[in-house]
């Protein structure tokens, strides 16, 4: 982002020998030299970027700049706690900036800058945190924005889990776009960009406790690049949403209350990998509730579905691209399924976390 | 998915709902009202309301959700119980997922958890055998619970721990058995029932024969039904078609998992390791004698009863709570007075909505809601 930064700083960062020690220790957070060195060594080498190379105190940009995007600034702050810090598809970095970046783009807005904010426990291998470090920088390159500024914290044995990651985030909100959860009205309809439950499915199994013999790969993607395209090709989309916990249940009732609405799924639309039917069969969950990381809800005019769906397509993170389910005019916030088998049944609002049955 | 699309197929579906149409005509004909037919396995109750199937039958059949869930009818005592141990030091309590919710009369495992005690979810008790061995220093309870379907599986831990010497596995034994319950339901003088859907996988192990009575003594048809929602559908119209023709026997839809007669090994696994109480408390129910089972004093190591000092409290249902009427089928879970107010999933007062298998949760949170049309169950 050229243009942004304060001109008289400096543009690079000496690169500072690489720490010998296997494993972070307390003195990492202590503010000093051994601090210096961890964030030089694991973040700043990978997320080097001329904002981010003065370090200072806070990240400066220049308005005018961001003023050619848009007319509007997004602001978004999401916390990282996932467990195991890397899984198949991904890892808690990845996530860290699919996360923010999805979140700044399903309003509209142009993700710019991002913030990263780490809590490490003592103990935790330099190794991991260069993978996941570095995991980041590739997945910011292709989501095309900047880690400006961060922070770094070390604590005690047992007071965080290894890891966790803070993303704060900036875009830039295209002038005349109005996203809104209230806007869905009775003929509107319901699209998903490709298979649910992946993710979620893909941490149950990473976890080790059900030994699947094929594991299940997390759909974690930023998702900039597939929205610029489906805004571009279908200015009318009334509503995006990234389906994350709480899956696309979760968001459908959500439109069906802002908006007064009723929503109906179609049980047997909503792509759902082999895989993770079974996983959900064996441990008695439902696919709906299950967090995605990739995966995002457009609401869209009837008028506007095929050009919307043939835009998804075009884009590698909408292959799967599919109408689940269509507004209609109530009763106001219910949402409502068409099983496969002919019935019809209420999907609610999860109340806690899904439970695996007993039986 | 194989082996599991083929029993969720809509065209045949509509085969057998025409067929169950036509003899739930000639069943009215013959008793002149409305059939109701219980489903004792909370397993059912899930299928029902997951597929729909309620909406989908004739107004003449009404199904009523029995009491087969085992987290529901668990007892708030019990749930003390786990917690007293659960927070004992040195303890590191293992459960089924769905028994975290479940309220106590102070607190649920959930809260005992937030609060600092070692409880962890495990997905079958070998789960929690392995981690008495990964933690020589801890003891390692395991909360038992389930109907003969999960009892098998529990015995057969105790006796793999009895077999490698671990010293600090125990068992907090809960299990109970479908039964004694049924034959108390049968007792009940209100009693509405015309038939039974016989819960398949407690079947799979004791076999058709325990369930003649219920032809023999209370002249009522039992199927023992799959869960799959075709599965479901053939059992309905099997059950209708003995009311029809004026039968009461024991048939088995679930052939394909349950033999005539059950699963003798597990039997005997059960029996070496477990004997039957005299009385064990159902929430909702009450105390039903030879309802449940408790450990053999051969295995008292391996008893949690014994090793540790449980309050053992019994602490009566809350008043408000009508749980046991919607068990017997008395009433509908929307008939009960504290349905969606002071009970909800996430403040449950009664257990039927705790569990995502409980009658009243699944009413919850698959079920018509005021401002739909009217609800069948009402309207019959």
């Amino acid at each position: 982002m050229s243009g942004t930064r304060d001109k008289s700083a400096p543009t690079s960062r000496r690169k500072r020998d690489a720490i010998r020690l296997p494993r972070v220790t307390l003195a990492h957070g202590g503010g000093g030299k051994a601090m210096r060195d961890l964030v030089d060594d694991v973040f700043v080498s990978v997320f080097d970027n001329p904002d981010l190379a003065p370090l200072e105190d806070q990240a400066r940009f220049s308005l005018s700049a961001l003023g050619q995007y848009g007319d509007r600034l997004a602001f978004t702050s999401d916390s990282f706690v996932v467990d195991p810090l890397e899984f198949p598809g991904g890892d808690i970095g990845k996530l860290a900036v699919c996360g923010t970046v999805n979140d700044l783009a399903v309003g509209g807005a142009k993700p710019l800058y991002l913030s990263c904010s780490v809590i490490i426990e003592e103990g935790t291998e330099l190794t991991l945190l260069r993978r996941i470090a570095q995991s980041m920088a590739r997945t910011a390159a292709e989501a095309g924005v900047s880690f400006v500024t961060g922070d770094t914290k070390v604590v005690t044995h047992g007071a965080c889990d290894k890891l966790f990651i803070n993303t704060a985030g900036i875009g830039v909100i295209r002038s005349g776009l109005d996203l809104g959860c209230h806007r869905a009205e009775p003929g509107d309809l319901i699209i998903v960009n490709g298979l649910l439950g992946d993710h979620g499915a893909a941490i149950l199994g990473a976890r080790g406790d059900m030994a699947l013999s094929s594991p299940i790969l997390s759909d974690c993607a930023p998702l900039n690049g597939l929205i610029d395209v489906l805004i571009a090709a279908c200015p009318e989309v009334k509503f995006l949403r990234d389906a994350t916990r709480g899956g696309v249940a979760t968001v459908v009732n959500e439109i069906a209350e802002a908006s007064g609405v009723g929503i109906e799924l179609d049980d047997d639309a909503t792509p759902i990998r082999e895989e993770v039917r079974g996983f959900c069969e064996i441990l008695g969950l439902d696919p709906l509730y299950l967090a995605n990381e990739g995966r995002i809800v457009a609401v869209v005019p009837a008028a506007a579905g095929d050009r919307a769906i043939a835009a998804l397509r075009s884009h590698g993170y909408g292959e799967g691209a599919t109408v689940i389910g269509r507004v209609t005019p109530g009763p106001a916030g219910r949402v409502t399924m068409h099983t496969r088998f002919g019935g019809k049944r209420v999907v609610d609002m999860l109340i806690g976390e899904q439970l695996p049955r007993i039986c | 998915m194989r082996y599991v699309d083929e029993f969720r197929d809509a065209d045949r579906a509509k085969v057998l709902l025409a067929e169950i149409d036509t003899v739930a005509a000639k069943a009215a004909d013959r008793m002149g009202r409305t059939a109701n037919i219980m489903e004792v396995c909370g397993g059912h109750t899930h299928s029902i309301f997951r597929y729909g199937i309620g909406d989908l039958l004739p107004k003449s059949i009404e199904l009523v959700h029995g009491p087969g869930c085992p987290v529901c009818v668990l007892p708030m005592g019990r749930v003390d119980d786990c917690v007293a141990i659960a927070e004992e030091p040195n303890v590191i309590f293992a459960t089924f997922g769905d028994a975290m919710r479940v309220p106590g009369s102070k607190k649920s495992l959930l809260q005992a958890k937030a609060e600092g005690a070692d409880i962890r979810m495990v997905y079958s008790p070998l789960d929690a055998l392995a981690l008495a061995r990964a933690n020589p220093e801890k003891e390692v309870v395991f909360f038992g619970l389930g109907f003969e379907t999960t009892m098998p599986s529990t015995a057969m831990t105790v006796l793999q721990a009895e077999a490698d010497g671990t010293k600090n596995f125990s068992l907090f034994c809960n299990h109970i058995t479908i039964i004694p319950t049924m034959k108390a339901i049968l007792e009940d003088p209100g009693l509405q029932l015309d038939g039974f859907l016989g819960p398949g996988h407690v079947t799979m192990v004791i076999g058709l024969e325990p369930y003649d009575f219920i032809g023999a003594t209370y002249n009522k048809p039992v199927v023992i039904a799959g869960f799959e929602p075709l599965d479901v559908l053939q059992s309905v119209w099997m059950v209708m078609r003995q009311l029809a023709e004026g039968r009461a026997e024991v048939e088995n839809q679930y052939g394909r998992i349950v033999p005539k007669g059950g699963n003798p090994v597990a039997r005997d696994a059960i029996t070496r390791v477990f004997e039957v109480r005299d009385f064990f408390e159902w929430r909702g129910l009450g105390s039903i004698e030879h309802s449940g089972v408790k450990m053999r004093a051969a295995y008292a190591q391996f008893d949690a009863e014994r090793r540790f000092a449980v309050p053992d409290v019994k602490v009566a249902d809350p008043e408000a709570c009508q749980c046991g009427d919607v068990l017997k089928g008395i009433i509908k879970p929307r008939q009960c007075r504290v349905f969606g107010t002071a009970c909800t999933p996430e403040t449950p007062l009664g257990a039927l909505m705790v569990s995502s298998e409980g009658a009243c949760a699944a009413y919850y949170q698959y079920g018509p809601r005021s401002g739909d049309e009217p609800e069948k169950a009402n309207a019959a």
